[in-house]
């Protein structure tokens, strides 16, 4: 079996936000604008939460990026009242947009806070709209959308290594962050190969989850504490 | 009959048998303020959801605090007519009516709002368990679809149970109408209203049966309805939302305002109709005692809610503790304490308070604090996440003012528009209780006009 992982070095976050760009154009994912996002609607499936550690001056800034966590227990799944939100064979929490009818039962229950609401439906002005991702869908207004770990990348992977009679071996697939992480601080893979490198860190001393304690069960595991400091 | 008992039923026909303008003009009113929710709602439709103040992370906002607030007030009607009836409380007789039919209307109105409330509203019916092809079923395990079907459940017994007792009085305004001219509008329509009551031993046996199967079905759904309600906040993990008290406390909270409305109502029906007679002093005051009850009983659920949150000191749960005790919210957290604690306490503990004038001003205060609480448990939650990077505010826009003062005109429109079609008070259950008392032959023994 395949449960497709993330690991997040945050020693090595520069909090440069190269991902969150990326992640915005593979992922078709609308800019809302200024007013807009002052009033709390910005979209970022994926986004650099900034704290501080220390007193002043002896200060230090941390980055941490937030996603959705693809929990393996996700409370986002239970509640949603026609099935838009389940968790598929292969680990991943997936929305299906046109059985979404926005209830937003689903984001209430993240206890990360990483569903995004289509208060409005995007607009991509031309030129623009010629940079769209063919593989991913446009979404409506009125439905829910979050981090889908780059599925139509895992898909492609997949039926590149199946042209090629072969299995999907580790580095086959990459999500637009951790391609675009000039730290490399993303990783991305099977946790269930032990012989991924996702696997391998994920048994590190400085791994941990988000928010551990609710037993969600999360994908996305996150590694501090290293030699930088 | 005594001549009395008859002119004591004037003021109860008046508006059956012809118009009237002071309820035309209300009603036209009422419609117009109706309109603005209507208005409002093709608005959003119109312009998506996005037109309201709703941000990440409030996701909920007005609509669901309307939604709790309107099911909180169907439970008026049936539930304490229900127990009145139950119980064979005898002053139940003029307000079982009146209450039941705010259950009804509160219903209806609260379950336009998840509705309203959704990002596609023409996708709504994705919740109903239809059979097809694809063999797609809504999620059994979602707290929404136990509320659909908990309302639909309710809706459906609070109308059968607001018509059942209706029977009678449909067929009394009949005869009227029939005796007067039998040609008339109004005579058709009432003939076919009564389902062809005559008024055989048979019938009121099957009526009176058929009622008391229904009050005690009822209670158990208005119950569930409520508790159901709660527990779309309580499954979630969310913190203050994920308690153990919500069921209970919620049905508490639902006939709490409940009885708010039944006042304010019952006091402007009398005064309005001239109801003096049937809506007696010693009515409200009963009602009176039963709302001081449910004061007690909400303030000591609100109290040991807070108090266990306080003294467990989770930090994510006292984040939102703090920010209604002492932060943002503050304000409205102590105005609802002030309404739904200190005022009726104050005036309801006292025969003089429980006149009908102060009931009606203590009812209209409770249910701004009953809203407050919902909005409280709403957006108080939702504005604080666990995760706290986010930390939301939440504004109402215009649209989401809009839809709140207009459900409020739907609702006197539609109570004003069946003050015109049925008698408010139960006729036949008035007269059955003064043949209770020896004054006059039971309703049974009316004689009643036949009908071909």
């Amino acid at each position: 079996m395949t449960r497709w992982g993330m690991v997040i070095d945050t020693d090595r976050c520069t909090g440069c936000g190269a991902c969150v760009v990326a992640c915005h154009a593979e992922n078709n994912i609308q800019t809302v604008g200024e007013e807009e996002a002052k009033n709390g609607r910005a979209m970022h499936w994926l986004r650099i939460e900034r704290h501080y550690e220390g007193e002043f001056p002896d200060i230090q800034v941390r980055f941490l990026p937030v996603l959705c966590q693809q929990c393996g227990s996700a409370p986002c799944e239970p509640v949603c009242p026609v099935y838009a939100t389940y968790r598929t064979p292969e680990g991943l929490n997936a929305m299906v947009y046109s059985r979404c009818i926005g209830t937003r039962y689903c984001a209430n229950n993240c206890p990360y806070t990483v569903r995004f609401f289509n208060w409005h439906a995007g607009e991509w002005p031309e030129p623009l709209d010629r940079q769209l991702n063919p593989d991913v869908s446009v979404r409506p207004a009125g439905v829910m959308e979050k981090c889908t770990f780059c599925v139509q990348r895992i898909q492609e992977g997949q039926d590149r290594a199946k042209d090629e009679s072969r299995q999907v071996t580790d580095g086959d697939i990459k999500t637009a962050c951790s391609q675009s992480c000039p730290a490399r601080a993303i990783t991305f893979g099977d946790l269930e190969n032990s012989e991924s490198r996702v696997a391998q860190m994920a048994k590190s001393a400085r791994a941990s989850h988000l928010l551990e304690d609710l037993g969600t069960d999360p994908s996305v595991i996150y590694l501090q504490g290293g030699e930088e400091h | 009959m005594t001549p009395g008992s008859m002119s004591r039923e004037v003021p109860l026909f008046r508006p059956l048998t012809s118009w009237r303008p002071k309820l035309i003009l209300g009603s036209l009113l009422a419609g117009a303020v109706a309109a603005l929710l209507f208005y409002s709602w093709g608005y959003q439709i119109r312009n998506d959801i996005g037109v309201t103040g709703l941000n990440r992370p409030v996701f909920w906002g007005f609509y669901i605090t309307n939604f709790v607030f309107w099911i909180g007030i169907s439970h008026a009607g049936t539930l304490i007519s229900a127990i009145l009836r139950v119980t064979s409380a005898e002053w139940r007789r003029p307000v079982t009516r009146c209450a039941e039919a705010i259950t009804v209307f509160a219903l209806s109105i609260g379950g336009l709002f998840p509705l309203i409330h959704l990002g596609r509203p023409w996708l709504f019916w994705f919740m109903i368990p239809l059979p097809n092809y694809r063999g797609l079923w809504p999620n059994f395990r979602s707290p929404l679809v136990w509320d659909m079907m908990a309302i639909g459940t309710y809706l459906t017994g609070s109308i059968l149970y607001l018509l059942l007792p209706m029977l009678p009085d449909l067929a009394i305004l009949r005869d009227r109408h029939i005796a007067d001219n039998p040609n008339s509008a109004r005579a058709r329509i009432y003939r076919f209203l009564a389902l062809g009551w005559r008024g055989t031993a048979q019938q009121w046996h099957s009526l009176e049966s058929g009622i008391r199967a229904l009050a005690v079905i009822i209670i158990p759904v208005a119950v569930s309805v409520h508790t159901i309600v709660s527990w779309d906040f309580s499954m979630t993990r969310q913190p203050m939302w994920h308690s153990t008290i919500f069921g209970p406390y919620f049905v508490v909270g639902a006939i709490y305002s409940g009885i708010a409305v039944l006042m304010v109502a019952m006091y402007l029906l009398r005064r309005g109709m001239g109801l003096e007679s049937y809506l007696n002093d010693k009515i409200f005051n009963n009602l009176g005692l039963l709302f001081l009850t449910f004061t007690l009983i909400w303030s000591y659920f609100t109290f040991a809610e807070h108090l266990t949150v306080w003294y467990g000191n989770e930090p994510s749960e006292m984040a939102v503790f703090t920010e209604r005790i002492s932060g943002q919210y503050a304000w409205i957290f102590w105005a609802m304490i002030l309404l739904n604690v200190a005022l009726p306490m104050l005036v309801l503990s006292f025969p003089l308070g429980r006149k009908p004038f102060f009931t009606a001003i203590v009812g209209v205060g409770v249910l701004i604090g009953m809203w407050i609480e919902r909005f409280l448990i709403v957006v108080g939650t939702l504005s604080l996440p666990r995760l706290d990077f986010t930390v939301g505010t939440y504004q109402p826009s215009w649209t989401e003012l809009g839809i709140l003062v207009g459900s409020f005109g739907l609702f006197v429109l539609l109570y004003l528009i069946f003050i015109q079609i049925a008698p408010i008070v139960s006729i036949w259950e008035v007269r059955e209780g003064e043949h209770h008392l020896g004054q006059v032959r039971p309703a049974s023994e009316h004689p009643t006009v036949e009908t071909t």
